[in-house]
């Protein structure tokens, strides 16, 4: 008897929490279309997310490609299929490994800072003080950030695209010795307009997601420095959770 | 007390209720705040007076009960329905609440920029004149509220809330912190927004000299209910032993410190 009870606690519980963000989404999503809007909040959030994390995103994309080359060059050789590397590193980075791994940094980076601050924002009463002061918190703190990720992500993933495909052309030429204009040729070959457009929506999701998780556990954090602490690990457990599945599922859609 | 008492009270809370889990705060607060009265509520620690101003401003919903602004119903309204309520109102944080992500002026003119649509200059001038009314002068504008002192947190936080000239002013604990020269400098301010400004006020403190000051109106929270309201003159001769045992700071009497002797 105990036991159920356990179960469906936890399984209210659930409920409980999903219908809360489905709830804070809904009410996210609203104020998105609504005016106002802050320009300036937009710009500082994307400068922020897009500008900010191009260190990060790009050495992660430069050595994925690097080890990606020497990965599939010793494995293709035992099959001799050496010429495979370059299509093999650029529809690896392209459909998949860019937007995920992107998207894991930038929830690391992004979203823990993004909870971190609201939740401050939120133990500290700021929130409270905001919507005293005429201003609908969703629309000056949540819209900016949703719009920034939603935006910066795909901008990012294109960037971390290019240098990924950099990496690989610099071990399969300096040290695969392959042919410079071969590997190339051979990159642009098999690879279509559908791939990179999976990648960008996989990109433009994830930003959302990142975002919204970020927000919505600074919004909701209580009790003082270590509800924020909570509100930050969680933000950043969540997206990534969220990632992983949503990466599963988009694939599914496009290229099933 | 005014002969003629105005036919919609400014603010009208009956039966207000609000409880934290099983933990009941309010138990059936009844308070009126006529329009350009200022009306001060004391009572102990943790006695519910912040929650009961985040109940009248719509941050906390009350359990049951009836709260009127203006003659409106706001306890049930939707977040949307209470933006022109709010926007009646400027309130002062027991803990200043400023934005630490801004300057000081920012968060002065927070209201006058985003709230009224001023252009930038403007605010800033306004708010640098906000400033020096709290007895802070421009040298602070353009420092973030971390390199204040507690006091002048507290300065800054009253000038935000007094900036957009409101109809209605909340004080939460408005000197608590402040040297008592600076705490009548600012007693004599929320004077002069009730008196100048017509502004209907409402102030909680536990510092009755300024309660005495201020309030034309005090009532006492206890238990969750006003126990007494009345002029202020009255309180010397309340006749309530509660009362009195606060405004004598008596630690004998029927309010029971829950404290245990080393
Ligand atoms: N968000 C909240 N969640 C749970 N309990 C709360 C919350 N806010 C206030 N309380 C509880 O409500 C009670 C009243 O709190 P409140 O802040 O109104 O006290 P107060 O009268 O303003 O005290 P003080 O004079 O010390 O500021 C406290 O016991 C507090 O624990
Ligand atoms: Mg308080």
């Amino acid at each position: 008897m105990g036991f159920l009870a356990a179960i469906g606690r936890a399984f209210l519980i659930f409920l409980e929490a999903t219908g809360r963000l489905a709830q804070f989404s809904a009410t996210a999503l609203s104020h998105l279309v609504r005016p106002p809007i802050y320009g300036r909040l937009i710009v500082r959030q994307m400068v922020d997310i897009g500008y900010y994390s191009l260190p990060v995103v790009g050495l992660t994309a430069l050595f994925t490609g690097m080890v990606l080359a020497l990965q599939s060059f010793s494995g293709f050789a035992r099959f001799q299929a050496e010429g495979a590397v370059a299509t093999v590193v650029v529809l690896s980075l392209v459909r998949e490994l860019g937007p995920v791994l992107a998207g894991l940094m930038v929830a690391g980076r992004i979203g823990a800072s993004m909870a971190a601050e609201i939740g401050t924002m939120r133990v500290t009463e700021q929130i409270d003080a905001l919507t005293t002061l005429s201003t609908n918190p969703f629309k000056y703190l949540v819209v900016p950030r949703l719009i920034a990720g939603l935006t910066m992500l795909p901008l990012l993933v294109i960037v971390a695209d290019i240098i990924g495909v950099f990496g690989g052309f610099l071990v399969a030429v300096y040290r695969l010795s392959f042919n410079p204009a071969a590997y190339l040729s051979q990159t642009a070959l098999y690879l279509t307009a559908n791939d990179v457009m999976a990648g960008l929506v996989k990109a433009a999701v994830f930003g959302f997601l990142i975002a919204l998780m970020g927000c919505y556990h600074g919004y909701q954090s209580r009790g003082g420095a270590q509800g924020v602490g909570a509100a930050t690990t969680n933000a950043v457990v969540s997206a990534s959770i969220l990632i992983l599945v949503c990466d599963y599922l988009i694939t599914g859609i496009f290229f099933s | 007390m005014t002969p003629t008492e105005p036919a919609t009270p400014k603010i009208e809370l009956s039966s207000v209720c609000k409880a934290f889990g099983s933990k009941a705060v309010l138990n059936g607060v009844d308070l009126t705040i006529g329009r350009g009265e200022s009306v001060v509520v004391i009572g102990g620690s943790g006695t519910g007076k912040s929650v009961m101003l985040k109940c009248i401003l719509g941050l906390l919903r009350p359990d049951s009960g009836s709260i009127r602004v203006d003659g409106v119903e706001t306890a049930n309204l939707s977040e949307r329905g209470l933006e022109p309520i709010r926007a009646k109102f400027g309130m002062l944080f027991q803990d200043g609440a400023l934005f630490d992500s801004l300057s000081v002026w920012e968060n002065v003119a927070f209201g006058l920029i985003q709230g009224r649509g001023l252009p930038r200059a403007e605010a800033r001038d306004a708010a640098i004149a906000n400033l020096a009314a709290v007895g802070l002068d421009g040298d602070v504008a353009n420092l973030y509220p971390a390199e204040l002192s507690g006091g002048m947190q507290k300065r800054v936080a009253l000038a935000r809330a007094i900036a957009t000239r409101p109809e209605i002013l909340f004080f939460d604990e408005p000197t608590t912190g402040l040297d008592p020269i600076m705490a009548d400098v600012i007693n004599e301010l929320i004077i002069d927004c009730v008196r100048d400004l017509g502004a209907t006020a409402l102030s909680i403190t536990h510092d009755m000299a300024s309660a005495r000051k201020i309030a034309d109106r005090i009532a006492m929270i206890y238990q969750g209910q006003i126990v007494w309201a009345g002029p202020t003159a009255a309180i010397d001769h309340a006749d309530n032993p509660v009362v009195d045992q606060f405004i004598h700071g008596r630690a004998q009497g029927p309010i029971k410190m829950q404290i245990r002797r080393l």
